[in-house]
């Protein structure tokens, strides 16, 4: 060990969205840890957003699994692996291969992923590993591969800024990618030709940005889409030389396209044939576009087609793999490409290579040298779990995700996962609705911890590197997988000592028999030693020799990974997808919010992240709304065939009628009943088998509860007895919304809650025929808890009573204030905190809005706010737009 | 020609009424006044600083002797006035200086009340109503001895704080269960009680004084329970009554006190009462805010202006014992349609409660924290509807006018 005088700062990569930000962390002597954006990074030049900002406050060892356990009692990694080494191989031996499985994430590093896959596909012999990649980009996958023949992303982020027009289809760009929203809308501001139009049904805060938005029907896209390439052939906008020269299958294509006509197309999209023809219009005459395009066209049954009907618009101009040209699948994790790359997905077999094609399967297999090779594609996620359930799946490993929180019919997942005989999973927390129902839990390394690779949306390798000792037992998840492959009898095939050497095989299968036959070629690495790999910089594959481009585009030749290298028209024929009923009259949609991520095992952690959004919501329109008697801020029961959740109603005009949003990422960690996948049916796409998460039929009632509860509390309490409850981090502590449809004895229900001691000394404030009642407790250090309750939802300054927690009461008098709920005129009150990175908050931002600062600038002049990872510049616009502020232009 | 004002009585509330009709009649009257006490006019609410040595004496005076010369005022001192002669506008002191008027004015305050028990009348009990029972008290005080105070009103907790802090074990017996059960409800009653005892006066609520001991000083009281409790000194606090035996004498009408009309007048016209000796409607005042408000409604029916007259207003109370802060007005019995907002911190020592009837507040107490005493009496007195500041009402003056608080956590 090195003596550890001062800071050591490393480069690494945030373990977020697929847009793989560049981080310089640094860890000091005395344990602190600092993280800013890596200025010299391509992705993001310095930038992060609100969630990478945070970093720091994520990687506390709080609820850390620290060390293998069997059955819930602590083992030695001897054991553990022991167990689950034996349990597979006999599991193998009288059950056959396709009796295991894995279940492993994007959130894998590439050399944890290509491990796995490896041991999965070619030494036990089945391709039954599948990939929560499976739930966000199958669809884009499967896209690719019907076009190019191959799963390749054409073109860069610098296409993003070169471009003429940006089309965001199903993306909420701001939120769910921030550094490219950002990097989008500077460059919009220094072009001021540059036109974005947004696609979404929801009109999301990227909608700030649009110059044209387009309140689609949910699944009206390839009804757009094909309904463009119709309008393009019609308006001599295609690129008939590129057509003939390097596509294939145009005619039928067209022929497909034109079947339904222009009153179809705004009859399926639910636009007016007039923004149609504005966005026709524009799409035809601007040369340099990029479509960009996210969860809003892979979470759907439809979603290859979707992607398919967009490839198509963009081959039947030309427009790929240019400077500023191109369709964009822009990814949900950060190593989701990672993982495609290894083909850590059931339908595929390895670097880019396809489990039915035999000169492939022979190819792949000589070069592992493996006793069997996956000869058929396994059992894909949805497929995975069903066999679970139905017991075809008999011992399964879970690897760094939460399938219990994000499956769909979460709820029969869970059940699978109960009769399941034996169930291994590998996480970095002790307590997740998954690990709830591990037999062997193994302790991961976490980010910060880990050492390995992972690639962005635009192809592009990072390193993570670590910069904090591995706390207890963790071990990297390509150890513990080579631990057990040895313990089955593969040691030769697995006796990697460190990730470059993995790194190096698969570099080196990447190039194997390749000679430009494959667009997955990092050849130049194939003999990178450990010196080299930690030095690695983050560079664009493909990289098959020495003298290629730092930076990369593919298709600019019209040379495609087809057989004929031809690109390939998908004849599509749009219909319209009718899910909702007079029983589920609405359309469910799902996705992220801006400061958390999947089911917050890591931002939850975050007090910073956590008080942007404190609790599970529904955005529904006013008018659902008092259609149902859902008041502001009331309670919200979602119901679907499927089941049932209770959160806070939020009622927008963002939201279109008929439609509401639940974001995906409560769970049972955090709320009594949010996790919004228990509440979708099982429908996939039928290409991609990707689950159709945003379009699901439901019904929304007001659940009348008798008492609603807000409380701030030191520690978190071991359980909580309410009807409804919420739990987010803050500084110093918790704070919980509650509701309760009984009343209770109300101290003792408080005292209980905050678990306090004698001699806690207490607060109150009654307002009986209000139905107000308040309990604050303090000692010696201040506020241990304090409950506020209403008949009402309750009315209080929550971001200032949570701060409270960490204030000190220098005089009991001051008691008083905090039982107020809100700050005296003395102190101002910031409101909802709106920018994560400077505390500032709604309240502040409309009370400087109305003084003078008019522009988003004006108020990170004044306030700050903004001036950080910018996640937060479209909402602090569109409050000064609230006001009617804006300066005449 | 100038007319005679002659005054009997010396204290706050005449003094207010000639600096008023000296505004609004500057000439009009020649002034006499007979004072029973041997002083000029003084602040006699800081009497109890007074006992407690917190201030001096001549930090309480209001007018001086160089005010009466300015203002050509003859003041006899030590005078008291033992008859009215309505019929020669005569009054005649007790030292024999008599004086004619055209308008008289009585001032003749309030007597303390004197329980009619065995041993009322020993050495070493004395009540508290002037500096001279403030001096006596200071002299029992020297022996370091027991005082028991009967009544745990306003003025016997000041009394009893005051001869704590002069270095007396003090006693205060109450009759009912509660402390000052006229201004403050039962809970900021006890809370009061526990006060006191943190600072080192003992209380005793629900005690009956059967009777006081004791051969020629006071040795002890005796309660109707048998308990005896020893003293050295006893103040009796128990109440006051309107000194208007003058008036009586003099064949005014007489009530409880002295009654008059709202402006002042008494049966006879060219005579007018005001302090605590006067009786408006069927109410006397001991508080000095309404007694102020009297000396502007006299000075102005003495000037021959135009005035509205008195009116009733409920007059908030405050205890002056150093480190108590307490604050009351209003009503606190329970009602059908009554509400009230409690706010309770026992180890910050703070109690306040509102009393709501019709969403206008009807009543306030103020333990432990009293600043915002003013505005509660300022909405009480105005009928302010309170309906839209309901849920920061209690917390005071300081938490209004915010911006309502969204209960959207995910807005």
């Amino acid at each position: 060990m090195s003596t550890t005088t001062g800071t050591r700062t490393v480069r690494t990569t945030c373990p977020y969205c697929g847009v793989g930000c560049g981080v310089l962390a640094e860890a000091t002597s005395d344990g602190a840890v600092n993280v800013r954006g890596d200025p010299e990074h391509p992705s993001n030049y310095g930038r992060l957003c609100s969630k990478g900002s945070a970093l720091a406050e994520t990687i506390d060892l709080d609820g850390r699994l620290l060390a293998p356990k069997i059955d819930g009692r602590t083992a030695d990694w001897g054991e553990a692996l022991d167990l689950v080494a034996s349990t597979f191989s006999r599991t193998i031996a009288e059950h056959g291969p396709n009796s295991v499985a894995f279940y492993v994430s994007g959130q894998l590093l590439t050399e944890d992923y290509y491990v796995a896959n490896k041991l999965m596909k070619g030494f036990i012999g089945t391709a039954n590993i599948d990939t929560n990649s499976r739930l966000c980009m199958a669809s884009s996958v499967a896209g690719h591969r019907r076009a190019f023949g191959s799963d390749t992303v054409p073109g860069n982020y610098q296409d993003f800024e070169l471009a003429d027009l940006v089309v965001l289809v199903g993306s909420n760009l701001a939120w769910c990618h921030p550094i490219l929203y950002q990097r989008l809308a500077a460059a919009r501001q220094t072009r001021p030709q540059m036109r974005v139009v947004v696609i979404d049904p929801r009109r999301t805060v990227t909608s700030e940005l649009a110059d044209l938005y387009l309140p689609i029907s949910t699944d009206g896209d390839v009804a757009l889409f094909t309904g463009l390439l119709a309008w393009l052939a019609d308006h001599a906008a295609l690129d008939h030389g590129y057509i003939a020269a390097h596509t294939s299958g145009f005619t039928e294509a067209l022929v497909s396209a034109r079947a339904v006509g222009l009153d179809g197309i705004a009859r399926q999209t639910g636009l007016p044939i007039e923004t149609l023809l504005q966005f026709y219009t524009l799409f035809a005459a601007t040369s340099k576009v990029v479509t960009v395009y996210s969860q809003g066209v892979n979470q759907s049954s439809s979603g290859t087609d979707k992607v398919n009907a967009i490839l198509n618009c963009h081959l039947a101009t030309g427009r790929i793999g240019r400077p500023g040209a191109g369709p964009f699948s822009v990814t949900g994790q950060p190593n989701a490409m990672g993982g495609r790359e290894v083909g850590g997905l059931a339908n595929m077999l390895a670097a880019h290579m396809e489990i039915e094609n035999p000169a492939h399967r022979d190819r792949v297999q000589r070069f592992w040298r493996s006793p069997v090779i996956a000869d058929k594609p396994g059992l894909k996620a949805v497929e995975m779990f069903r066999a679970v359930a139905d017991g075809r799946i008999k011992a399964l490993w879970i690897m760094a995700t939460n399938p219990v929180d994000t499956m769909p019919d979460a709820s029969a997942v869970e059940a699978a996962l109960k009769s399941c005989p034996f169930v291994v999973v590998s996480d970095i927390l002790a307590e997740t609705d998954t690990m709830r129902h591990a037999h062997v839990a193994l302790p991961a390394a976490g980010w910060g911890e880990k050492d390995g690779t992972v690639t962005n949306s635009e192809r592009r390798i990072s390193r993570q590197r670590p910069f904090l000792a591995r706390p207890g037992e963790t071990r990297p998840d390509w150890w513990i997988i080579s631990q057990v492959a040895r313990r089955m009898g593969f040691a030769n095939a697995f006796g990697y000592e460190s990730p470059a050497e993995i790194f190096a095989e698969h570099a080196a299968l990447s190039a194997f028999e390749n000679d430009g036959a494959r667009d997955f070629d990092i050849g130049v690495y194939k003999n990178i030693d450990r010196e080299a790999f930690e030095d690695l910089q983050p560079f664009q594959w493909p990289q098959p020799r020495q003298d290629t481009p730092a930076e990369t585009r593919f298709f600019g030749d019209g040379q495609f990974f087809t057989p004929d290298r031809k690109a390939r028209f998908v004849a599509l024929t749009p219909a319209l997808t009718q899910r909702t009923s007079a029983a589920f009259p609405l359309i469910l949609n799902t996705g992220r919010i801006r400061d958390h991520w999947h089911t917050m095992t890591r931002t939850g952690k975050s007090p910073r992240l956590s008080q942007h959004l404190a609790e599970p919501f529904c955005e529904l329109h006013p008018a659902d709304a008092a259609a149902r008697g859902v008041g502001h801020a009331d309670l919200a029961r979602v119901t679907t065939s499927h089941g049932a959740l209770t959160v806070r109603a939020l009622l927008s005009t963002r939201q279109a009628r008929g439609s509401i949003f639940v974001p995906m990422h409560w769970n049972d960690q955090f709320a009594s009943q949010a996790r919004v996948d228990a509440l979708i049916p099982s429908i996939t796409d039928p290409v991609s088998g990707q689950p159709a998460s945003k379009h699901i039929a439901a019904q929304v009632a007001a659940l009348k509860v008798r008492n609603f509860g807000f409380a701030v509390l030191r520690r978190r309490p071991q359980a909580l007895d309410a009807d409804y409850w919420a739990i987010a981090k803050c500084n110093g502590g918790w704070r919980i919304e509650l509701a309760f449809e009984r009343d209770r004895e109300w101290a003792d229900f408080a005292t209980k809650l905050f678990g306090c001691s004698p001699g806690t000394e207490l607060s109150t404030y009654h307002d009986r025929a209000n139905g107000q009642q308040r309990f604050a407790f303090f000692d010696s250090r201040g506020l241990v808890g304090a409950l506020f309750l209403a008949p009402q939802p309750v009315a209080v300054s929550r971001d200032w009573v949570a701060e409270q927690l960490g204030s000190e009461f220098t005089d009991r008098r001051m008691h008083i204030g905090l039982i107020a709920g809100r700050p005296g005129n003395d102190v101002p009150d910031r409101g909802a905190i709106v920018c994560s990175c400077f505390g500032v908050g709604a309240k502040q931002i409309a009370a400087v809005a109305r003084s003078n600062c008019r522009t988003v600038e004006a108020i990170g002049v004044k306030l700050q706010a903004g001036t950080n990872c910018g996640s937060c510049r479209s909402e602090i616009k569109a409050i000064i737009d609230a006001h009617n502020l804006q300066p005449a232009e | 020609m100038t007319e005679k004002l002659v005054i009997i009585g010396n204290g706050m509330a005449p003094g207010r009424m000639l600096e008023h009709l000296f505004e609004y009649a500057p000439g009009r009257y020649d002034v006499t006044i007979f004072n029973a006490e041997p002083r000029v006019n003084y602040d006699r609410i800081m009497l109890s600083p007074v006992l407690s040595g917190e201030k001096d004496y001549e930090q309480t005076i209001i007018h001086g002797d160089g005010w009466y010369i300015r203002n050509g005022i003859v003041l006899y001192k030590g005078h008291k006035i033992v008859a009215i002669d309505r019929a020669t506008k005569t009054i005649t002191s007790d030292r024999g200086v008599s004086a004619t008027y055209d308008k008289l004015v009585i001032a003749t305050g309030s007597v303390p009340f004197i329980l009619p028990v065995p041993g009322n009348d020993l050495a070493g009990v004395l009540t508290y109503r002037d500096l001279d029972d403030v001096n006596a008290m200071l002299l029992a005080a020297q022996s370091r001895a027991k005082a028991v105070v009967i009544g745990g009103g306003l003025l016997g907790l000041e009394a009893a704080a005051g001869l704590q802090m002069r270095g007396m074990d003090v006693t205060v017996l109450h009759l009912m269960p509660t402390l000052m059960e006229r201004q403050l409800d039962a809970a900021a009653g006890r809370l009061l009680e526990s006060a006191l005892r943190e600072r080192g006066i003992e209380v005793r609520t629900s005690a009956n004084t059967k009777a006081i001991l004791g051969a020629k000083r006071v040795e002890g009281i005796e309660l109707a329970d048998g308990t005896v409790v020893p003293a050295t000194l006893v103040v009796m606090a128990a109440g006051i009554r309107p000194n208007a035996g003058l008036a009586k004498t003099a064949a005014l009408t007489v009530n409880r006190g002295i009654v008059v009309d709202t402006r002042m007048r008494t049966s006879d016209p060219d005579i007018l009462a005001l302090g605590e000796c006067a009786e408006i409607d069927g109410h006397t005042y001991g508080l000095v805010a309404p007694l102020y408000e009297m000396a502007k409604v006299a000075a102005a029916t003495l000037a021959g202006r135009e005035t509205s007259g008195f009116v009733h207003s409920e007059t908030p109370t405050k205890l002056k014992v150093t480190g108590i802060d307490l604050f009351s007005i209003g009503d606190f019995a329970d009602g059908e349609d009554r509400q009230d907002i409690v706010l309770r911190d026992v180890s910050a020592g703070v109690y306040k409660r509102v009393i709501i009837e019709n969403d206008r507040v009807i009543g306030t107490v103020l333990f432990g924290e009293t600043l915002d005493g003013a505005w509660f009496n300022d909405l009480q007195k105005r009928a302010v509807n309170i309906a839209g500041i309901r849920d920061t009402l209690i917390f005071g003056q300081s938490y209004q006018g915010g911006i309502p608080q969204d209960p959207m956590v995910a807005a």
